[in-house]
């Protein structure tokens, strides 16, 4: 039997995909926001809550692929203890890198998704969309 | 014309030979790069491969006989206007159409259905008419609906699924009841390839007093079609879903409704004379076929034609029948696959959609694309069929004239070792598991809106 998928697979990919960090919703948020990909129907919605300028406590929700959610998971880790202004700095490239596998550029859309989404509910879907470089 | 020479058919065997078909397709017989596996194409619901004698004529076109169709006098533009005009005649004789006037050359599908809803549907429907449609169609046979009907205050009607993935025609009568002035349907589900009993659904919309359109993508590539015998007003179909290029299609239309219709768009060739302050109509159909027409893809499609003709559509429907059993049986035996639609492969096309355990589409995609297994994954421009099924994606290997059994053994090896990938705990955003996420539960209720 070929071995063929597991050059995409990876264990970290589905290691987080299948016991995701930071899962659920936070009610009261001070930051609440969620987005879909059109194309795989992914969904992902992150809510933050804020210490100052710091994040104090984020939760993921939605479904979708491995991708989406493995790299959701990821970004959990990510920016956990992170400041409001370090988040901005996180580009597209970090978190590709953090998942470390070679992607289509519609399967880029799906591992992006958590990241658009994170930074679109601190500061609009424009500024996200300009940061994460999305055509 | 081209001197290739196709795989030769056996007019005295009953059944195609899928090898024999694929040798003629040369996308599908390159080498593999190095360590990739052979290409086993079951994408063609999409968009279907094409045979060298299609790729050939279009090359031959341009070579010999390109110039602008239509009112040139010299020889190069009448040679062109000759091979376009043919064209449309091999169309109108593969569908049966009574004249090749009844063929009006659009870019696809698509277009075929907006040109309906925006020139008959501007002409004929207003405020409170009762429009029906059908919960699988594709959004090409939806959203023009939906447009004209925002636009005009038209009501709309829907006919539901079943259980088994087909119409539920008891639902389809008590619409007729209501006297819709318009009845549009696939022939053939591009999601679930559900055959829908298209000649009675046809004669019951007409004895409402409705006009029909037949969206032919997914039927017109893989069973005889014959519009005098279906009745319909309309018929729409893709070239490039039939072996033909991209880029051209044909909207079929019983000639008196398309005499009495306004144009659909304005332009050069529609005009029978333009003053400053007026113009008035060709004839059909260059009535509508404003601009300069896809005359080389057309050239191509009558290749494809040629080449279907000769391969009998009577056995490509055979064959395709033929193989979406083989492959329900040895999807079936492996565990943990769900096949959408009606279980009958008598009843179905060669499209099988499924869900493999809890596995995301995409991601079995994905893994079958690492086995060179190219099939669809998503929602196949059905979120009102998916949404009835309840799930946003389904994974989907459709079958053409060069599939073979082999291809489907390939497939469910790639399937099972989809599986072993996966094997772990089982995903966290099974349905099941997310069934009390609240935010699943607002994008339920967003996506029905939308």
């Amino acid at each position: 039997m070929s071995i063929a998928g597991d050059s995409i697979y990876r264990e970290i990919i589905l290691d987080h995909y299948q016991n995701p960090r930071n899962r659920g919703t936070l009610e009261p948020n001070d930051y609440s926001y969620e987005d879909s990909n059109p194309l795989c129907g992914d969904e992902v919605r992150i809510d933050v809550r804020v210490k100052g300028d710091e994040i104090d406590d984020i939760a993921i929700s939605g479904q979708g692929c491995a991708i989406s959610q493995a790299s959701a998971s990821i970004l959990m880790e990510l920016v956990e203890g992170k400041t409001l202004d370090e988040i901005r700095r996180i580009g597209k490239d970090e978190l590709l890198e953090e998942l470390g596998i070679e992607l289509s550029p519609a399967r880029v859309k799906c591992a992006l998704l958590s990241l658009k989404v994170l930074k679109a509910g601190l500061y609009g879907i424009d500024k996200a969309n300009e940061e994460i470089d999305e055509v | 014309m081209t001197t290739i020479t196709r795989t030769p058919v056996d007019t005295d065997v009953d059944e195609l030979d899928g090898n024999l078909v694929k040798a003629d397709f040369p996308i599908l017989t390159r080498p593999a790069p190095a360590g990739r596996q052979s290409l086993v194409f079951l994408d063609s619901a999409a968009s279907s491969q094409k045979p060298r004698v299609v790729i050939d004529s279009v090359s031959d076109y341009y070579d010999r006989l390109n110039a602008n169709i239509h009112r040139g006098v010299y020889d190069l533009s009448e040679a062109a206007t000759d091979a376009y005009e043919t064209a449309r005649k091999k169309i109108a004789a593969f569908i049966n159409a009574k004249s090749s006037r009844e063929c009006i050359m659009v870019r696809n599908t698509t277009e075929a259905i907006n040109l309906v809803a925006r020139a008959w549907g501007g002409a004929n429907l207003k405020e409170g008419d009762l429009i029906v449609f059908t919960e699988m169609e594709h959004h090409s046979n939806i959203v023009p609906w939906h447009i004209i009907a925002e636009e005009k205050g038209l009501r709309l009607g829907h006919v539901h699924l079943d259980d088994d993935g087909r119409l539920d025609l008891n639902e389809y009568a008590e619409l007729m009841k209501q006297e819709p002035k318009l009845v549009a349907f696939t022939h053939v589900s591009n999601s679930l390839g559900t055959v829908n009993p298209a000649k009675q659904m046809v004669a019951d919309a007409h004895a409402a007093g409705a006009v029909t359109v037949v969206d032919a993508a997914q039927s017109a590539p893989h069973l005889p079609i014959d519009v005098q015998d279906l009745d319909c007003d309309f018929l729409a179909i893709s070239g490039h879903k039939m072996l033909g290029p991209m880029g051209c299609g044909v909207l079929y239309g019983k000639k008196a409704l398309l005499d009495a219709m306004p144009p659909y768009m304005g332009g050069g060739s529609m005009i029978r004379k333009v003053t400053l302050e007026h113009t008035t109509w060709a004839d059909v159909p260059a009535k509508f076929e404003a601009g300069t027409p896809s005359v080389g893809d057309t050239v191509g499609l009558g290749a494809a034609i040629d080449y279907l003709n000769e391969l009998q559509m009577d056995r490509v429907w055979a064959h395709e029948r033929a193989i979406v059993a083989y492959a329900l049986e040895a999807m079936q035996e492996a565990d943990g696959i769900k096949i959408f639609g009606p279980k009958d492969a008598q009843a179905r096309s060669g499209v099988v959609s499924f869900a493999l355990d809890e596995i995301h589409p995409h991601d079995v995609a994905q893994i079958l694309n690492e086995h060179n297994v190219a099939v669809r994954a998503g929602h196949h421009c059905t979120q009102p069929l998916m949404q009835a099924l309840g799930v946003t994606a389904t994974t989907r290997a459709s079958f053409y004239v060069y599939n073979t059994n082999e291809d489907v053994d390939r497939l469910v090896e790639a399937l099972y070792d989809a599986r072993r990938v996966f094997s772990g705990a089982p995903s966290p955003t099974t349905s099941a598991a997310r069934s009390d996420d609240p935010c699943r539960k607002q994008w339920d209720e967003k996506s029905f809106d939308g």
